[in-house]
């Protein structure tokens, strides 16, 4: 196994010399994307060598909608709604952030119960992010039963976010200072009993897909990311657990009510596609647990959201807080001048990070199992681009 | 073969989740002994995790006394400037001690701190924050554009996963470049996770990093013509 720099230098020598040695013209030049099925609204130049990428260049960008400069034009409050167009199946999670970091520079205290509801949203929005990424991994490894089940299930937590928040998919419910409204009455019981058919349903999950030897023969062993190699690239979320580095923001820095809650951080240490997929899994089965300890130590009673002035604002300051997306960490770095329109606001997210270890875990590989390799990212490309 | 497998897989899964729950549980017994007493987080007030701390922050932590308590009802914080925790305060001296005057310590609150440097320091002071002091990846790399000062302020926000007891902290590494000339030095040969941000902060504020092997568009559009976008003297069109 050569080093990423050995791999990089390789690739970048092979694809230079397309352009220059005429002699290297069995160099075939492939783009994938943007409107590829197999890319997202995402493109990637790789060059092939036979059956193998020698050469990879991404190229995002192709949903960049500015979020970034729009926020320096909005207010704290109005920010909330187009923050989360970006991964619209994990809204709660991309404006949980913002909110803490918002709450950090204007000053505001969370009422108890508003942290456990939103604890409890960005939870369950997870799940339905990882649920629709695992249909999609499903369908591009040709296992389209694994498209169907997991799109089907989520429909029962979007139910449940649908009655939590009025909305099924962008809810804008986490907003600075607690959750927009309550729970509505007898959340508690629908919850836990589709968290119960959940759990149910993922022990089926693994017997038809993770055990399927057609999927495990096409993940196992493939692209191996090694754990020296995961930290120096900076990757997060479950490419970085994938590759036995139990880093999880929850844990590492727990925010608002998670330093009362016990989980265990879900990792591997194989650090191939089949663990990239599987640490996922393991832990949508974590969040369940998450859930049910929630709702048991939730108050039965209080505000959810505390009393904001209409335009908040607070003193000059920088901060930057993130939380655990579904897709690794998440944060904003907010700059404020004092007025109550952000200054400037960099939100990092996991995709963009984890795009940096797409060149080096293909070049090497058949390019058959460019999908397997690419969807094992857990890349979200409108995520990336913002 | 599916069966192996099955059994294969738990055997992976079950020795991961055991080797770590002996390593956690220290960890949530800590907090569980520190919780029952804060029904009220505020994001600012998170303790900083009890975590053994290197040689010279134990030397500092056991000079300098540990910050009052907070008020759990918060007052609009950084009117007063409080006392900065032992840890990260030992941090900062560890990084003082090496580079002196070099390092302009900006701010230390909880889990964040933030030190100034000049570019030409920036890959000397970066070096040794990766090898001695764990800092072993970069979060991101933003860009602000201060355009009363006529400068461009870079903040990489460094992160570690090799150091557990760093996990929560992030480091702030800031230089600033005059804006008619903006120029940093790269730390892609230090930071090997800044390359795409890097390329990210060139066409977003203009600055050209020197020995970044591609200062080129990435998320633009590929005829874009304009200045670079997130400088504040480019207004969106109708605002």
């Amino acid at each position: 196994m050569t080093s990423i720099e050995e791999k990089f230098e390789e690739s970048k020598r092979l694809g230079l010399q397309i352009v220059k040695e005429s002699e290297e013209d069995r160099l075939m030049t492939l783009s994938v994307g943007p409107q590829h099925p197999g890319s997202g609204h995402f493109r990637f130049v790789i060059k092939v060598d036979g059956d193998y990428i020698v050469y990879c260049d991404p190229d995002p960008g192709y949903v960049h909608r500015g979020e970034e400069k729009m926020c320096e034009y909005r207010n704290v409050i109005q920010n909330i709604p187009h923050l989360e167009r970006p991964v619209i199946h994990d809204s709660a999670n991309i404006t949980y952030s913002y909110s803490l970091a918002v709450e950090e520079l204007v000053g505001i205290e969370v009422p108890r119960r508003g942290q456990f509801i939103r604890a409890i949203a960005s939870e369950l929005n997870r799940q339905v992010y990882t649920l629709y990424w695992l249909a999609i991994y499903g369908i591009f490894l040709g296992h389209s039963t694994m498209f169907m089940w997991p799109t089907g299930d989520r429909e029962v937590i979007i139910d449940l976010l649908e009655a939590l928040t009025g909305a099924r998919v962008t809810h804008a419910y986490n907003i600075p200072g607690g959750v927009r409204n309550d729970m509505p009455e007898g959340f508690r019981d629908r919850c836990l009993s589709q968290i119960r058919y959940l759990q149910k349903r993922f022990k089926e999950y693994e017997d038809i897909f993770y055990n399927n030897p057609l999927f495990r023969q096409r993940t196992e062993g493939v692209a191996v990311l090694s754990k020296e190699d995961a930290i120096k690239l900076g990757v997060t979320g479950s490419v970085v657990r994938a590759s036995s580095v139990p880093f999880d923001v929850r844990k590492a820095e727990p925010y608002d009510i998670y330093n009362e809650i016990d989980f265990k951080v879900q990792y591997m240490k194989t650090g191939d596609c089949f663990a990239r997929s599987y640490v996922p899994l393991l832990d949508m089965q974590e969040s369940c647990y998450i859930i049910e300890q929630l709702l048991d130590k939730m108050p039965a009673s209080g505000e959810v959201r505390a009393k904001l002035q209409p335009n908040p604002k607070g003193p000059p300051g920088e901060s930057y807080r993130r939380v655990e997306s579904g897709r690794g960490a998440l944060g904003y770095y907010i700059v404020s001048d004092g007025t109550p329109k952000p200054y400037r606001v960099k939100i990092s997210v996991g995709s963009f990070r984890n795009m940096l270890a797409l060149p080096y875990l293909l070049v090497g590989q058949r390019l058959a199992d460019m999908p397997a390799v690419y969807w094992s990212l857990n890349y979200w490309p409108v995520e990336a681009d913002r | 073969m599916s069966a192996n497998n099955k059994e294969e897989m738990n055997k992976v899964a079950a020795g991961s989740q055991t080797k770590h729950s002996s390593s956690t549980s220290d960890a949530t017994a800590q907090q569980k002994q520190q919780q029952p007493t804060a029904p009220s987080t505020q994001p600012k007030q998170i303790p900083a995790k009890p975590s053994p701390p290197s040689a010279t922050a134990a030397a500092s932590a056991a000079t300098t006394t540990p910050p009052p308590p907070k008020p759990s009802l918060a007052s609009p914080p950084a009117k007063t400037q409080p006392e900065p925790p032992p840890f990260e305060k030992g941090l900062v001296e560890q990084i003082k001690n090496k580079f002196g005057d070099m390092v302009k310590v900006v701010f230390i609150k909880p889990l964040r701190i933030k030190i100034q440097v000049e570019p030409q320091d920036i890959v000397g002071v970066a070096s040794f924050l990766r090898d001695s002091m764990g800092f072993d990846h970069a979060e991101s790399v933003a860009g602000t554009d201060y355009p009363k000062d006529n400068q461009i302020e870079v903040v990489y926000h460094l992160g570690s996963y090799s150091r557990e007891e760093l996990a929560a902290h992030i480091l702030w590494l800031t230089a600033r470049t005059n804006k008619d000339d903006a120029r940093l030095p790269t730390l892609i040969n230090i930071y090997k996770s800044v390359e795409y941000h890097e390329r990210e902060c060139y066409e977003m504020l203009g600055v050209y990093f020197d020995g970044h092997p591609r200062n080129e568009r990435f998320l633009l559009p590929e005829d874009w013509a304009d200045i670079p976008p997130l400088r504040k003297d480019f207004r969106i069109k109708g605002r």
